[in-house]
């Protein structure tokens, strides 16, 4: 892991190579430059101690000046090059982190959490762009810096650079042991950060749970005991991060003083003029710097490798599900089948062994309690997930087989949560396409999906903005602009799971009619708990704790008196219980009065036992 | 010194929805505002204010004592003015002096930082919590205009941005305003010609400081509002990442994120510019005060009007005139980063609690649980009416079905019950009594309601079923999943009822999570009023069955309101209630609605007919 984090650090370093080493060779020029004004202060100080003529004192001042001015050129281009790296850095890795996160499956998005992964992608991604920028700006600043003003130092006065050098060590050491108490007491805080973001945001998303059960008390209470928690571990933090300071500035000043005790010792007694005396000083104040920069240094590097480690758990992350190595190049016909399928999250099996064919054109509906694996089931034709055992097919070709977007493309997926994008309503119908939505295709899916209506209301129409700064939606219209947008990709298959919960009866009824039209020469599967929903399909399967427990038509399925003849009898005669012999006869009136499709046998209704239980 | 990327540095999880709003630096409204938060600080901030007096005098000291150094002590030694050894006890007790003042100046200025960071914590300790509280006494009206991300960006990063105002922001402008003064008052007091020489960099440094902060001002607030685009498409496309998939959309989403980055970085190249030009520019500026000091100071020494030691002690000053300047920077993003968040958060809490509890609330010491709703229009947004007048009475202990198209108005009705919204016309009568009269608590004391979207906390399952209340015991909490049917699926789960579910729920399949809502709204065991929105639409109909019988118990004595799309799980009402576009069309019961022939024997005729036609 960390030889690929280095390989991951070396591959970003290398790309701007030349960027970065042109800053590092400018700023260490100007860090040259930097130990040179202290050589004309010394000498302006003797010169004016020895009475010298104000010529030579002009001519040093006005050095000085030159000097100062080129090193600030240098030093601003080189900061330029470096802090412009780290930017362009920052902006290739967030792209390849985005990019490799499309590839990953959705298993990976369920365990990694959302808030988690941009956690990364903004507060690691911002540690290591500092790593690139002031990270290797300081290093060599800090290292250049040091090497001139000490060779600087040891001509003027061997002694007295000894005596403060020794002093750098104890500076050192001392903040690189508060740093780390910091960085500890820091990762402390960031975990409670961590809490109270959590709190507050379970509490934001279940507002009206917490108003219907009046819990805005106690969540209050419980929000108060994490804030004063993040309290105590910031002034904490604050403890030991308040030390740095002082204890940098009582070091320069020791050493300063140092430097004027022993140093005016040596001047007294002549081994050192107060010149060189004033120019040492002056390497002091260009070495406090550095001093406390290694401090930052070991900082920023530390916290940026941390960061960089949690990013390369992103890279290092493999998709579980991607493109085959030899794709099959097939257009989809949208022939459907599994063989002996068995799938399990971790060690939880929810789908056994199995097995169905949908042919090309044909439909399929689902039934089955909650919870018995109708939406793991579906999920698997898309590859949301793979199966671990067994063999899902289309047009008789494993679906590991097919390049994903091939797959994707024949697909039409309505899932049971809907999720829509903050993007106008036609964007989000269109969302499947690669080119703009052309309106009569807009128009027809929006009608399929009975959607229309409701656009017609919105004074935007389709370009109504979605979401935060547009219009919030109602469940089933929702529900319905995710049809629109699984119908106006024209898929060889659609599976719609669960996908008419929010819709009444009534729109639903005109929407699987309509769809009946544009289904006929494609594939469908359809997941639901209404008998109305699936009554029609070629086949329907009764799901059951993952087993396929009854198979069959409707009628078929009626006759045998299963699982799914006892859901239907619920769902019809529990409204029939109500209706005396009268109404019925009426009903049956209206019934064959309208439109309905002749030649069709009512089913005979088992009305045994279920009758009596029912209420009046 | 350490200078931050503009906007880079703040942001977390989750918070990604920015306001554009990016504050002036200063802004005397907000301050005022904010200092009311510090102001049962005010004796610390006091200490902390003469610390840094103190600080700035002990600053100031050691130039000055530098500069007695060479005058008194090696100058004459050297020139033979003095004895060696006479020269050397001065060396010794200037040494002395000097080192005392540094170990003064040291704790000083710990001292002076925990102080203000403690302050700062506190104080904003307090708004945090105001804050919170405020938003838990907020309408849904206002949730449903604000997303999550941002409300949280609000009570995290923005509160944030205040502690840093509050600990480092204000306070070291006070101390630098110090510092400047100590140094002004120490060079007059020094020389006064070389005073005003070194006073001659002032205008340059105003203007530098001028020039650069229009630099950063509008370059970070570029940069602020790209990257506030940046992290929120980016929200959006992980959150829905499984749709971007299935519809193969990766590459036009890649590009479209490129673009937006690609934006960000170069609304950064005019930070990156500002933030490696200014330091330089600086250091070069005080590089020419310092020549213009030797070039003066050595004019003036050459004539015998000034010593050695007073030059240095100048050039010493110097370093600490400039060093505000250094990390203006720095301070400047902290200023202005607090004055947006201020606003922002400032506006939070100005946002009016529309739905309160009424000074005098009427006490309901007996419900009977009659709900009367007097010809009520209701909008969401002004002039959008979504109900309107809409007249009915449910008795005490009826139990009455709302029926009609999606977007009828169902679930409006029940929000309105809760009082989630306040009707614009006409009145909602609980037993007689406006709701409005009544203290929320007890209202909704009253009412156990299953919302549509069942939402599920992260925690356990029992922490679901009971919330924050300890007074539900286990056994009642397994009483009321056994209830719903839910005790089949959790028995199942590895550790039962104590098994830890993450956030929203993700490994419960969508039927679960409404079984356990309603399990929730059991256990809470509401006295009059039990309200069902949709709450088992993706339960299978075995289950639902079960859970119907169950609640035919529940319902015996209850109010009941229920909303469902399928007619067979309104069966047992006593009356429905047929919405359709907003208004009331028909009302009666399931056999009067079906001889009146109007909209529910449609409804009832679809469905009917739905399965007879097979
Ligand atoms: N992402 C997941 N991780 C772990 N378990 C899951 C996940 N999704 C669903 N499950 C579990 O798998 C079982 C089947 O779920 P699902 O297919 O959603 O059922 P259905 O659609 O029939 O209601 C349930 O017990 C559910 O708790
Ligand atoms: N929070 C909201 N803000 C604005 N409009 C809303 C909100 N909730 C629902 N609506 C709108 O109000 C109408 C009625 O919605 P709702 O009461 O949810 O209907 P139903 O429950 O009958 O499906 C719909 O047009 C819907 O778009
Ligand atoms: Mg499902």
């Amino acid at each position: 892991m960390a030889s690929s984090a280095r390989s991951t650090f070396t591959g970003y370093l290398s790309r701007h190579g030349l960027q970065l080493v042109a800053g590092m060779v400018l700023v260490t020029g100007a860090a040259f430059l930097a130990v040179i004004p202290p050589r004309f202060i010394g000498a302006i100080v003797d010169d004016v101690n020895a009475g010298a003529p104000y010529g030579s004192i002009v001519v040093l001042s006005l050095g000085m000046v030159g000097v100062a001015a080129l090193e600030a050129i240098l030093r601003g281009l080189g900061r330029y090059q470096v802090i412009d790296a780290s930017r362009v850095v920052e902006y290739e890795m967030r792209n390849d982190l985005l990019s490799h996160l499309q590839r990953m499956h959705l298993a990976y998005f369920q365990h990694q959490r959302i808030g988690d992964l941009m956690a990364r992608l903004t507060n690691d991604l911002t540690a290591v762009r500092q790593m690139y920028g002031f990270g290797v700006l300081m290093t060599t600043g800090t290292t250049a810096t040091l090497v001139f003003s000490i060779a600087s130092m040891l001509q003027v006065n061997v002694k007295l650079t000894v005596i403060t050098l020794v002093l750098m060590p104890v500076a050192s050491a001392s903040f690189w042991a508060i740093g780390r108490k910091v960085n500890r007491k820091f990762q402390q805080l960031q975990a409670q950060f961590g809490d109270l973001s959590t709190k507050a945001q379970e509490n934001f998303s279940g507002i009206r749970v917490v108003k219907a059960y009046s819990q805005e008390e106690p969540e209050i209470e419980a929000f108060g005991e994490v804030n004063a928690e993040y309290v105590r571990r910031a002034i904490d933090l604050a403890k030991f991060n308040g030390l740095i300071w002082p204890a940098m500035a009582l070091i320069i000043g020791v050493a300063v003083l140092a430097t004027l005790y022993v140093g005016g010792i040596d001047a007294i007694s002549g081994d050192m003029t107060i010149g060189q005396l004033v120019q040492f000083v002056a390497y002091l104040y260009l070495l406090q710097w550095p001093m406390i920069a290694f401090g930052e240094i070991t900082n920023i590097f530390q916290q940026g490798w941390a960061s960089l480690n949690r990013l390369q758990d992103i890279f290092d992350a493999r998709p579980a599900i991607a493109d085959p190595i030899d794709p099959v190049p097939t257009a989809v016909r949208g022939e459907v089948e599994m063989r002996g399928v068995t799938f399990a999250y971790g060690s939880t099996i929810v789908l056994r062994d199995v097995s169905f064919r949908v042919p090309a054109g044909g439909s399929l509906a689902i039934v089955g309690p909650t919870g018995s694996g109708k939406s793991s089931l579906v999920n698997l034709i898309p590859r949301l997930f793979d199966a671990q055992r067994g063999e899902v097919l289309i047009d008789g070709v494993n679906v590991t087989r097919y390049p994903l977007r091939t797959l994707r493309r024949a697909v039409g997926y309505v899932p049971q949560e809907t999720f829509l994008f903050s993007v106008p309503l036609r964007e989000n119908v269109g969302y499947g396409r690669e080119e703009e939505l052309p309106a009569d295709r807009l128009a027809w899916a929006a009608d399929v999906a009975q959607l229309d209506k409701d656009v017609q209301d919105f004074p935007a129409g389709y370009d109504t903005m979605i979401g935060e700064r547009g219009v919030t939606l109602s469940g089933g219209q929702k529900q319905r602009a995710a049809i629109a947008r699984a119908v106006a990709k024209d898929p060889r298959v659609l599976i719609l799971d669960d996908a008419l919960s929010a819709v009444d009866t009534y729109t639903e009824s005109e929407i699987l009619r309509r769809l009946r039209g544009v289904m006929r020469e494609r594939t469908s599967i359809v997941v639901s708990h209404r008998i109305s929903t699936v009554k029609d399909a070629d086949e329907i399967l009764v799901l059951d704790e993952g087993r396929i427990a009854e198979r069959g038509t409707h009628l078929a399925l009626l006759e045998r008196g299963g699982l799914y003849a006892q859901m239907y009898r619920r769902q019809l005669l529990e409204e029939e219980l109500e209706v005396d012999e009268e109404q019925l006869a009426h009903e049956r009136r209206v019934a064959s009065e309208s439109e309905a499709e002749p030649g069709r046998q009512m089913p005979r209704l088992p009305r045994e036992g279920e009758m009596t239980e029912g209420p009046v | 010194m350490v200078m931050q990327g503009g906007g880079g540095g703040h942001s977390s999880g989750g918070a990604f929805q920015e306001d554009e709003i990016f504050g002036k630096a200063y802004d005397a409204r907000m301050m005022r505002r904010l200092l009311h938060y510090v102001r049962p600080y005010t004796g610390r901030v006091v200490v902390s204010l003469v610390l840094l007096l103190l600080l700035s005098a002990t600053q100031v000291a050691p130039p000055i004592i530098a500069k007695e150094i060479i005058d008194q002590a090696i100058a004459p030694a050297v020139g033979k003015q003095i004895p060696v050894a006479e020269g050397l006890s001065r060396l010794g007790l200037y040494g002395a002096l000097y080192l005392a003042i540094l170990l003064a100046s040291s704790v000083l200025r710990y001292a002076q930082s925990l102080l203000t960071a403690i302050v700062g914590q506190e104080a904003m300790y307090d708004l945090r919590l105001e804050l919170f509280r405020h938003l838990q006494f907020l309408p849904l009206s206002f949730y449903d205009r604000n997303p999550v991300g941002r409300l949280m960006t609000r009570i995290t990063n923005d509160i944030d941005a205040l502690i840093e105002l509050v600990s480092k922001g204000v306070v070291s402008i006070f101390g630098d305003i110090f510092v400047l003064g100590a140094v002004m008052i120490a060079m007059l007091f020094l020389d006064i010609r070389l005073a005003l020489v070194t006073f001659l960099a002032m205008p340059l440094l105003v203007g530098l400081t001028i020039y650069f902060r229009g630099m950063m001002r509008d370059s970070f607030r570029a940069i602020r509002i790209r990257l506030a685009r940046v992290n929120a498409y980016l929200n959006e496309t992980l959150s829905g990442m499984s749709v971007v998939q299935l519809f193969t959309r990766e590459p036009r989403t890649f590009g479209q994120f490129d673009d937006l980055n690609r934006d960000l970085y170069r609304a950064n190249v005019g930070a990156i510019r500002a933030m490696s030009t200014f330091q330089p520019t600086v250091n070069f500026t005080r590089a020419m005060t310092s020549a213009a000091l030797f070039l003066a100071g050595g004019w003036w020494i050459l004539q015998g009007e000034m010593t050695i030691g007073t030059l240095l002690a100048f050039w010493q000053l110097v370093e600490q005139f400039f060093r505000p300047v250094l990390d203006l920077a720095e301070k400047y993003n902290i200023m202005q980063a607090a004055m947006a968040s201020s606003e922002r958060v400032f506006r939070l809490l100005d946002t009016p609690r529309t739905i309160g509890d009424p000074p005098h609330p009427v006490e309901l010491a007996h419900v009977r649980g009659e709900v009367r709703f007097d010809n009520v229009s209701f909008a969401y947004n002004e002039g959008d009416w979504v109900l309107r007048d809409v007249d009915f009475t449910i008795g005490a202990g009826e139990s009455v079905a709302i029926v009609g198209a999606t977007g009828a108005g169902k679930t409006s009705i029940i929000s309105l019950i809760s009082r989630f919204y306040d009707v614009q016309r006409g009145r909602i009568l609980l037993d007689g009594t406006d709701i409005r009269d009544l203290r929320q608590r007890d209202l909704r004391r009253h009412i156990g309601v299953v919302l549509q979207d069942p939402f599920i906390f992260a925690g356990t399952i029992a922490s679901n079923i009971r919330l924050n209340d300890e007074t539900i015991s286990d056994e009642r909490v397994r009483a009321a999943a056994k209830f719903v049917n839910a005790d089949r699926f959790i028995d199942r789960l590895p550790e039962g009822y104590e098994t830890v579910v993450t956030e929203r729920g993700s490994m419960l399949s969508v039927g679960q999570k409404q079984l356990l809502a309603f399990g929730r709204a059991i256990a809470f065991n509401p006295e009059i009023l039990l309200v069902l929105d949709e709450a088992t639409s993706s339960v299978d109909t075995e289950t639902e069955h079960l859970i119907q019988d169950a609640l035919e118990k529940l319902m015996r004595g209850r109010t009941s309101i229920v909303i469902a799309h399928r007619l067979s799980t309104i069966q047992n009402v006593d009356r429905i209630v047929v919405l359709h576009k907003g208004r009331v069309v028909e009302t009666g019961t399931h056999r009067e609605l079906l001889v009146g022939r109007g909209v529910y024997h449609r409804l009832y005729e679809l469905q009917y007919r739905a399965h007879q036609v097979a």
